[in-house]
């Protein structure tokens, strides 16, 4: 009997021989035969990566890439059947893998290109729009507990690795001489992906207001390290940009 | 619950590029199908998109990983995931595979091979009213393209499939491509193997297009690489089948190197010319 | 948070929402620009039934970017690029707790 643990440990560790009990009709033990299910395993698992990852496999270029996503196939599987966030713990293996250690923005740029999927697959809900904060008075405003939309996305990096991943979006990819660090957001006002690079102050406010801070709390968060922030204008334009969800009937009722 | 089955007509396998021109043209097809998987995300374009096809056309719902043929019981969330998909789209025809891609390690993105034993059938057998049961409808489960063959097997495949069908109730989907590319692998007549076919639980057909190398006596190994057109072999034996069975919905799948509609398209009108002569021959006779 | 600046919040606020246009350069962002009906970029899922082009390669070999077998070095656009980071930023531990909404 040829048990599917036997199966499982001879697909995934090469090393191994083919099970026994696995036939050709000639009766032989045939490796090309039980090669097409590891190359089955493989090819998809590195797909599923380079389908996540284009600007990272572009950075690299497909040999690498391809190389690169197959050592870490080889030692993480999809935790289950659906792959949509297979690979969240890729950017982690970019940054401990040695060859890439000569791109030190690798691991940021796949962890953006990680956090757009999942942004690209979150709920969809109805998201506020500025005018829906005209009519909450001054406490009030700064009692107001807003939640981020669903698709809404943070990445902060030391690496410019918004304008390299917007560099990527043409073709072909005309990359200027980039440099500096950048706070990341993405947003999904409608139905598509909005990048966009925002002030350090305008990210601490918003990740303020994500960990559950009421406004007036995140601006004061945002005070402390950026005196000139400005609360009103950085909430209006995040708001335009979709990043926060509807206020609820309780809240637009204040 | 009653759901309107699936036309037999040609229907074709819903590719993210081909989007926006399904939507634009609404081309003359009989249903779309998707792989469960893919639509498994909370929102985003994905949804915004089959929802608007789904207006248009019947849906079906074609699971690549419930592992039915594992040791391992059925995942519990996955069957949720897959009632939450089938509540909210409501497809003509919900549809699993013979093979199992779920272990202890981690889901391996394969349909990988089932030996046919009393054993095994049992444990199929509960696998599939247990699918059945959580989603409150009939399936069809769809014979597989195999590359080895296991010493153990005691039951041939298409026994297996009718005693599956007969204990379960549920319906089978017919891969005229896999009965080509395992007939060869394993020196079968695909004939001989759709003439004994039990063909009244057939639901739907399959066809796509293999690839061609040789295993290690260099001997033919077709493999299942749905990345191209239909060959003719396989389409004479479609036609072969359809003879037997009439007309039935028949899926056109291209996964691979996915080509423009407009090559769909054409193999759509193969598949409709197939139907056709069989549809105008039982009105003559 | 104290009288004032509550009252600043307020009044930053107001003057915001007076100027969207400009608020909405300051972020970098276009967001009020008028929506055809759109569905999205569409990106192809990764669940599949096909069998991998081949049967060669992958997977049939060890790997391991210590020993011979791994020769491959980054030769994509990275080759042709110029990127520096913010100097302090490889230094500072990065912010990568991004919140998610539930």
């Amino acid at each position: 009997m040829t048990s599917q643990s036997q199966f499982t440990r001879a697909l995934t560790d090469p090393a191994q021989p083919v099970p026994a009990g696995l036939v050709s009709p000639r009766g032989s033990v045939d490796s090309k035969r039980f090669a097409v299910y590891r190359n089955n395993v493989h090819v998809s698992l590195v797909g599923a990566l380079a389908a996540r990852f284009p600007v990272t496999r572009q950075l690299v270029g497909e040999e690498f890439f391809a190389g690169m996503a197959r050592l870490y196939v080889g030692q993480t599987k999809p935790k289950g059947p659906v792959l949509l966030h297979y690979g969240d713990s890729f950017p982690d293996f970019v940054a401990q893998f040695p060859p890439a250690s000569g791109l030190p923005y690798l691991p940021d740029l796949a962890r953006l290109e990680a956090a757009w999927t999942d942004a690209y697959n979150a709920a969809d809900v109805d998201v506020l729009v500025p005018a829906d904060l005209s009519t909450i008075g001054g406490d009030a405003l700064a009692a107001l507990d807003l939640t981020l939309a669903p698709s809404t996305r943070l990445v902060r990096s030391g690496f410019p690795v918004g304008s390299l991943w917007s560099a990527h979006q043409t073709t072909p990819v005309s990359i200027p001489a980039l440099s500096g660090s950048e706070c990341v957001l993405l947003t999904r006002p409608e139905a598509d992906i909005r990048l966009t690079i925002i002030p350090p102050a305008a990210f601490a406010f918003l990740k303020a207001i994500g960990q559950g801070l009421p406004l007036g709390q995140a601006s004061e968060a945002a005070l402390t390290d950026f005196p000139d922030f400005d609360p009103g204008a950085a909430l209006v334009g995040l708001a335009g940009l979709g990043a926060f969800a509807a206020l609820t009937k309780e809240q637009a009722d204040v | 619950m009653f759901h309107d089955p699936l036309p037999a007509r040609p229907g074709l396998g819903l590719k993210p590029q081909h989007y926006a021109q399904i939507i634009a043209e609404k081309p003359d097809l009989g249903f779309f199908e998707v792989h469960a998987e893919n639509y498994m995300g909370e929102g985003g374009p994905p949804h915004r998109y089959l929802s608007a096809i789904c207006a248009d056309y019947p849906l079906s719902l074609h699971g690549v990983g419930l592992s039915i043929g594992g040791e391992a019981p059925l995942d519990r969330d996955h069957l949720k995931r897959l009632r939450a998909l089938v509540e909210r789209y409501q497809p003509a025809s919900f549809s699993e595979h013979l093979a199992w891609s779920s272990h202890d390690e981690g889901y391996l993105n394969d349909l990988l091979p089932v030996p046919y034993t009393p054993e095994t059938l049992e444990r199929v057998v509960a696998h599939v009213d247990e699918v059945q049961q959580a989603l409150g409808r009939r399936m069809l489960l769809e014979n597989p393209s195999t590359y080895v063959l296991f010493e153990e097997s005691t039951i041939e495949e298409v026994d297996f499939l009718a005693a599956i069908a007969d204990r379960t109730g549920c319906g089978l989907l017919l891969d005229v491509n896999n009965v080509m590319v395992s007939a060869v692998n394993h020196r079968l007549d695909p004939v001989a193997y759709i003439d004994r076919f039990p063909v009244h639980h057939v639901g739907e057909i399959h066809l796509a297009g293999y690839d061609e190398t040789t295993d290690d006596a260099g001997e033919r190994l077709l493999i299942d690489a749905h990345g191209s057109r239909v060959r003719p072999d396989v389409f004479a034996l479609y036609r072969h089948t359809i003879i037997r069975t009439g007309a039935l919905p028949t899926l056109v799948e291209w996964d691979n190197n996915v080509p423009a509609f407009d090559v769909l398209m054409d193999e759509v009108r193969l598949v409709d010319e197939v139907l056709d002569g069989t549809l105008n021959r039982r009105l003559a006779s | 948070m104290n009288r004032l600046s509550t009252f600043a919040l307020a009044a930053s606020l107001t003057a915001a929402l007076g100027g969207t246009a400009i608020a909405q350069d300051s972020m970098g962002g276009d967001a009020m620009a008028a929506t055809e009906k759109c569905y999205g970029v569409a990106l192809a899922g990764a669940n599949d039934c096909a069998a991998g082009p081949g049967t060669t390669c992958a997977g049939t070999s060890t790997i391991d970017y210590q020993g011979n077998a791994w020769k491959a070095v980054p030769a994509g656009t990275c080759e042709t690029m110029s990127v520096e980071g913010d100097r302090m930023g490889s230094l500072e531990p990065l912010d990568r707790d991004l919140p998610t909404a539930s």
